[in-house]
């Protein structure tokens, strides 16, 4: 496996740290070695939060990723700020419902998700992150859906159960983006 | 299975895992998630979990209870810990076993909340007056600072003086899987000193640091620095990474040695025979093993989240024989791999 060096960013509260947790339990759950790395401080009320997941064979180094393979962006500042940073050939997945700039790098792949959009029309509210993280899954084919699935179960609080089929949901409607 | 776990929860779950009951604390970014997690763990499990009034008053708890026998804990972060010398200072004169974390961040003064290296002289050198020393303990991924509770709070109980763990923002706040030790009762070592309450059946014990005659005073210092020599003997820690063959050996201890093996191995794949010496105790300062890297490199580079305080011990240790060169970050920054990459590149 291509290791793989994903920043998750976006607004605070748009649950960009839950998606790397998702992402990193699905890699705990395949027997790799792992790592996630929040951003602190004050910039998480209402400013930009984003998170660092490393994912390899190989123990992890310096779990900040400052050359991601894997962007997914969930607002424009975030956009701005690491874009420049992604390694050539590197996979860039983000909210176009919040997002309308236009890339100027051509060695990057880049998907368009509308996923607010979508999570506002099939009552899936606050769940972009989730759809985003369906399409990421789909794209990267690192690990079979049902890994996914149990990831989503591990970080679903049990007395949030409600929400558990709200997220499958979302990951589902992500992977046919 | 194992789970994912943030450092600073693991630290807190280990500790209790070791034996630790008593929790006194005070929140400080970015450590507050281990007095949550105590606050939340220890009534379920019978043990106390207090907020004290300020960090002096925490510390100071910790002092009362280490007296009366049992494992207790504190944990801060820098500007804190400085708050906790005094406290620090009077167990080690008491001959205390206790556990200081310290999760570090930017300084001086209030500094910020990023993650930092620069308490690595306060830690080692003096987290308080007095001749004194403390064991310190620096872990480099979220299962070794659940592995380094246990062993700290066993090495402060043989030797009788508190014990740290230096960690720092990144490896608090970052998660990684843990596998935790079982959650049996463990079975504590006795402590037949201890001001523990005995109902007339004992002479009374006296747990105290106030000594007005120097001769006494002197006595009792230098038996401790005789303890501490044996300590140096027994407890020195580190681990080495690719050093064999290496030509240029990088020193680095908790978060920037994960950003530093990154970069040997880099240096590795462009045929630079680099590796990684990494202090797993800082004090005692790992003297024999960086004294072994010494007779076969060209030279040394230490890397901190610092201005340069453990390239001082490094220094010490090799007595001049080989170069040391240091490459730091301050503030709150962590080196890029290809920061420290470009260190090791000007040295080959």
């Amino acid at each position: 496996m291509k290791d793989l060096n994903i920043i998750f960013a976006g607004f605070g509260g748009q649950g960009v740290l839950f998606a790397g947790k998702v992402t990193a339990y699905a890699g705990l759950i395949e027997g790799k070695e792992l790592s996630w790395l929040p951003s602190y401080g004050p910039e998480m009320r209402g400013g930009t939060a984003n998170c660092s997941v490393c994912i390899s064979e190989q123990p992890i180094g310096s779990p900040l990723v400052t050359a991601p393979n894997v962007l997914v962006a969930m607002n424009q500042p975030s956009l701005q700020r690491f874009i420049d940073g992604v390694e050539p050939g590197g996979l860039v997945i983000l909210d176009s419902s919040l997002i309308d700039l236009t890339i100027g790098r051509a060695d990057v792949t880049v998907h368009r998700v509308p996923a607010s959009a979508l999570a506002e029309e099939n009552g899936l509210k606050g769940l972009a992150n989730m759809i985003l993280v369906g399409k990421l899954f789909h794209e990267l084919g690192f690990c079979p859906p049902e890994t996914l699935d149990q990831a989503i179960e591990k970080c679903v609080p049990a007395r949030r159960a409600a929400m558990l089929e709200l997220n499958r949901r979302a990951v589902a409607l992500g992977a046919e983006q | 299975m194992k789970v994912l776990m943030k450092g600073n929860e693991a630290l807190a779950e280990a500790a209790i895992r070791a034996g630790c009951k008593h929790f006194f604390g005070y929140p400080i970014t970015p450590q507050t998630e281990l007095a949550a997690y105590m606050s939340k763990r220890m009534p379920k499990i019978g043990g106390t979990y207090l907020q004290a009034e300020s960090e002096i008053a925490a510390v100071n708890m910790v002092l009362g209870a280490a007296a009366a026998g049992v494992r207790a804990m504190t944990s801060s972060s820098s500007p804190g810990i400085s708050l906790k010398s005094e406290g620090i200072s009077y167990m080690a004169g008491s001959d205390l076993p206790a556990l200081i974390i310290n999760v570090q961040r930017g300084g001086p003064g209030l500094g910020g909340i990023q993650p930092s290296q620069s308490d690595y002289w306060q830690a080692t050198k003096a987290t308080g007056h007095g001749d004194f020393q403390i064991l310190v303990f620096a872990p480099s991924t979220v299962q070794e600072m659940v592995d380094l509770v246990s062993t700290a709070f066993d090495a402060a109980d043989r030797w009788r003086m508190p014990a740290m763990i230096l960690a720092d923002g990144m490896l608090g706040q970052m998660m990684e899987p843990v596998a935790l030790p079982d959650e049996n009762e463990k079975t504590l070592p006795e402590k037949d000193w201890a001001a523990n309450g005995h109902q007339g059946r004992r002479e009374h014990h006296v747990i105290n640091s106030l000594y007005l005659t120097p001769d006494k005073l002197e006595d009792l210092v230098v038996e401790r620095y005789q303890r501490y020599r044996q300590v140096k003997a027994q407890e020195q820690r580190a681990e080495a990474y690719l050093c064999d063959d290496a030509d240029i050996i990088v020193t680095a201890y908790g978060a920037s040695s994960r950003v530093a093996r990154t970069a040997v191995n880099q240096a590795r794949e462009r045929g630079i025979k680099a590796g990684l010496l990494r202090p797993v105790t800082l004090w005692p300062f790992p003297v024999d093993a960086i004294r072994k890297a010494a007779g076969h490199a060209k030279a040394f580079l230490t890397v901190e989240m610092s201005m340069g305080q453990m390239v001082d011990d490094v220094r010490l240790a090799i007595d001049c024989q080989v170069p040391v060169h240091f490459f730091g970050r301050t503030g709150g920054i962590i080196p890029t791999p290809a920061e420290v990459l470009g260190e090791i590149e000007k040295l080959a």
